[in-house]
């Protein structure tokens, strides 16, 4: 019995072109986990439940382990590890260390990424707002008045919104 | 001039492993792999106490990429038969379990059976398809109902208090009292839902066993792995850099790991197995207590009588217990007083250490006892506590080692804005909602225990601290960089710090508190001697030298009580027709001790207030009795706070010198903060609405 048909699929992580024939029963987060072996990409449901899986896909986030592998023909994935370049990090995980933004660090990646797209999609501009817009993501630690202040200051800086 | 900036303790330095965590390169057990690594997947049993007549395989093995299924009949026969091999540092009293030992069984969702694969998928694809055969047997599952079976706890597990002394006659002084209260409060079995699930890599390499396992102390992991699979000490290594949250339930060994180095021998190969989150609600959690609280005061608040008997979950193979009736004894003098803990036996998990063990349910109970009563004597809530404050602690009769108890209590109701309080309920409102505000006192025990550390100059003016401690997310790597700094004068970042590994120097469990007290003592002790050769001997700085040191608190007797205070003030804002309940203010005043590092001690007590609103409004491991497990395992249905849920939320730490508790002079950060805030926020709704509610957590329909 063989419940993992193959699909041949092209798409990029992080810039990189990825060509492989996938089994159809592998969610994006496990392709990038145990195929790529890039961990920075966390499960901790595996349900859609927690966001600690999120990554962007052509720029807006997903939890990635909604999204099957073979599904992202065509498409640009970019996960923590393509945030930063040539080790100078990206402002939010800038923002996100001088703020002491998490503690143990494992939903840190999906919070980083989730905030980038969050100053993409131009929903927030407000605490509050900011606040809503990243309920998506848990954070067991309890960093979330530090989250807040991080992506408050991304923000801030890049659309010179006071919030 | 451009001044040095402050280096050491008390600087408020990022993390010093943050940047490996905000780039995404920090590596978590699960994220270790081996060439040849094949990967396991738990079968959990369907019903809560019987036996397995039968485990039928077929359909699973004919999954493309299994290599088999692993079960109590044919796992590998390495396993000790001795209860006392399987017990590790903080087990309590006991039976304790043993994964896929026979075939009976003992609690919903007990690993029944193991399936290994060449693919995560096909593991978890082959696990759905082994079909298990049940011979059912009958359950005790329900707590109100099992009160009758209760029975006084055998003592033994570590940092357990038994019940102080009664004193006086309260039973008598209490039926005669004018003002008084007598309440029963319930609090819910909870799970501690770190976001990182459990998860071992185990590698058999002849004889020899390395684990990368999630763990709070790879030292017990270590003691346990040789006990349990009868090796010696050097036969065994464990390794575990970081631990994505844990808040207990790392503290001991998990199930997963004793299959990880099962299914690893019984394959020839490295195995890893990591546990969904349905399972992460398959063993240790905050055990369900049951508490009532007698207390009578005289006409000015003065308490005469204290009475708080409990009783708190166990599982039906070992004595769990913890501390939750002792706290009140050490808060406030009365002189009547009588403290009761008892255990009720059900057919789940043994409980496990949840942040603020004991002191969260027990504190919740008693302040909102405290809050009640000062209605009934028509005292303020803080002038409650303030005319019942004491500078000797009651249980002990010993003087605080110290206790800015009471300028935390001042410092959080200025800053809260606790004077614009009316007294009478239902009196306040804001925006057409009912405000209310409510406020109450944490205490925890400050616990202290030995460590080794080593600590090594090198030529590039560069040190190496190393021990086998761990950091939960609590900032370790980055205080003993700190303590490290400024005993040998250099700067944070010239400080590496190694944890988490088996072959360091010995250091405790991390929990309870005690870390920065118990490792950080010994860093300094080791860095300061390390200073002291160097100084002895230039030459050692060019050609590099290090120094072992182990730092073992004296025996001598106690001369102080030694606790961490806090003082929590809460405002709600509830809506007048729906009953949703929002936090819309907090404010917390701590008392610990010397802050080592004024940024992540302020991150400790955010997430203590963040669990304290959990705990309040949202957080319950819901039992089904009719079959006898939790129903709403998943991140979906058991609700911890999210981001909205969770105000801006002030800290403040009051100066605290304390020459007693160890040589830091630092009390722990990671549970007191979080010991009473439920209360405030309960006591606040009850401001808002009137309605006491004595159950969590608190629901819609409890204030309809």
């Amino acid at each position: 019995m063989n419940n993992s048909s193959l699909n041949k699929v092209s798409f990029t992580v992080n810039g990189q072109t990825i060509e492989e024939e996938v089994a159809s029963w592998v969610t994006l987060l496990d392709f990038l986990r145990e195929r790529l072996h890039q961990y920075g990409t966390k499960k901790g449901c595996d349900h859609g439940q927690c966001g600690a899986c999120t990554v962007l896909v052509n720029g807006k986030r997903v939890n990635s382990c909604l999204v099957l592998a073979a599904r992202l023909e065509g498409k640009e994935v970019t996960t923590v590890e393509g945030l930063s370049s040539n080790g100078e990090l990206h402002p939010m995980q800038a923002a996100f260390l001088e703020h002491d933004a998490f503690q143990c660090g494992y939903c840190t990646p999906g919070q980083i990424c989730s905030a980038v797209a969050l100053v993409e999609e131009g929903t927030a501009s407000t605490r509050d707002e900011i606040r809503e817009w990243m309920s998506g993501n848990l954070c067991r630690c309890g960093a979330y008045n530090n989250i807040v202040d991080a992506v408050s200051e991304v923000l801030d800086a890049q659309k010179g919104v006071r919030v | 001039m451009k001044t040095k900036e402050k280096q050491g303790v008390g600087q408020a330095h990022i993390r010093v492993d943050g940047k490996k965590k905000v780039m995404g390169q920090a590596r978590y057990a699960g994220e270790f792999t081996l060439d040849g690594m094949l990967y396991a997947y738990v079968v959990s049993s369907a019903v809560a106490r019987g036996k397995v007549s039968g485990i039928k395989t077929a359909a699973a093995e004919r999954i493309e990429g299994v290599k088999g299924v692993m079960t109590h009949a044919n796992r590998p026969s390495i396993l000790s038969e001795n209860d006392d091999d399987w017990r590790d540092q903080i087990a309590p009293l006991g039976r304790p379990f043993r994964p896929l030992w026979n075939n009976v069984i003992e609690f919903s969702h007990q690993p029944l059976a193991v399936v290994v694969a060449d693919t995560f998928e096909a593991a978890r694809c082959a696990a759905s398809l082994v079909e298990i055969e049940y011979e059912r047997g009958v359950h005790t599952t329900d707590m109100v109902a099992a009160r009758k079976d209760s029975y006084h706890p055998p003592s033994g597990k570590i940092a357990y208090n038994p019940p102080p002394e009664t004193e006086g006659d309260p039973e008598a002084v209490f039926a005669t009292a004018e003002r008084k209260i007598d309440v029963t409060y319930h609090t819910p079995d909870h799970h501690h839902n770190p976001m990182e699930p459990h998860a071992t890599l185990a590698h058999w390499n002849g004889d020899k066993l390395k684990v990368w396992t999630k763990t709070q102390g790879v030292m017990n992991t270590h003691g346990f792995l040789a006990g349990a699979f009868g090796l010696d000490e050097e036969q065994v290594e464990v390794v575990c850099p970081f631990v994505g949250g844990a808040f207990g339930c790392g503290l001991r060994p998990q199930y997963q790991l004793v299959l990880a180095a099962l299914a690893s021998r019984a394959f020839n190969a490295p195995v890893r197995l990591t546990l969904t989150r349905e399972q992460m609600f398959s063993f240790g959690h905050r055990p369900y207590t049951i508490q009532r609280l007698r207390l009578a005061a005289d006409e000015s608040g003065r308490l005469n009588v204290f009475m708080h008997d409990a009783d708190g979950e166990t599982s039906k193979f070992e004595h769990f217990t913890e501390t939750v009736v002792n706290w009140g004894a050490s808060l406030y003098p009365a002189e009547h007083r009588k403290c009761t803990y008892n255990l009720v036996p059900l057919d789940l998990y043994t409980p496990l250490d949840m942040r603020a063990p004991g002191g969260a349910t027990g504190v919740h109970a008693l302040e909102c006892a405290m809050d009640e009563l000062s209605y009934e004597v028509g005292v303020d809530p803080l002038q409650l506590r303030l005319i019942n404050y004491t500078e000797t602690d009651p249980a002990s009769g010993l003087p605080f080692s110290s206790k800015e108890l009471k300028a935390c209590y001042q410092r959080a109701a200025d800053s809260f804005g606790w004077s614009r309080r009316k007294p009478e309920p239902r009196s306040m409102t804001r925006d057409g909602k009912r405000l209310g505000m409510g406020m109450a006192t944490g205490i925890w025990e400050v616990m202290y225990m030995g460590a080794t550390v080593k600590a090594e100059w090198k030529p590039d003016g560069t040190a190496v601290i190393s021990t086998a401690s761990a950091d939960i997310g609590t900032g370790t790597y980055t205080i003993l960089a700190q303590i490290a700094a400024e005993e040998l004068d250099i700067s944070t970042d010239q400080v590496e710090v190694r944890l988490g590994d088996s072959s360091l120097p010995q250091a405790p469990i991390e929990g309870g508190s005690m870390t920065a007290a118990s490792v950080g003592s010994a860093v300094k002790k080791a860095s300061s001697q390390l200073r002291k050769e160097l100084d002895e001997e230039s030459s050692r700085r060019k050609s590099g030298h290090s120094v072992t040191v182990q730092n073992q608190p004296g025996e001598e007797e106690e001369t102080h009580a030694k606790y961490a205070h806090s003082a929590s003030f809460a405002e709600v804002e509830i809506h007048p027709v729906t009953g949703s309940i929002r936090v819309s203010k907090l404010v917390i005043a701590v008392a610990a001790g010397k802050i080592l590092n004024p940024k992540t001690a302020r991150s400790q007590i955010l997430g203590c207030a963040t669990w304290g609103i959990g705990m309040a409004l949202q957080e319950e491991s819901v039992l089904d009795q009719a079959y006898g497990r939790f129903m709403n395992h998943n991140l979906a249905e058991y609700h911890v706070p999210v981001n909205a849920d969770v105000p801006d939320t002030e800290v403040i730490f009051v100066p605290e010198e304390d020459k007693e508790v160890n040589p830091l002079g630092v009390k722990g950060l990671g549970e007191v903060g979080m010991v009473g805030l439920s209360a405030a926020i309960v006591n606040a709704v009850y401001h808002a609405t009137g309605k006491r509610v004595r159950h969590l957590p608190i629901k819609l329909d409890s204030l309809l």
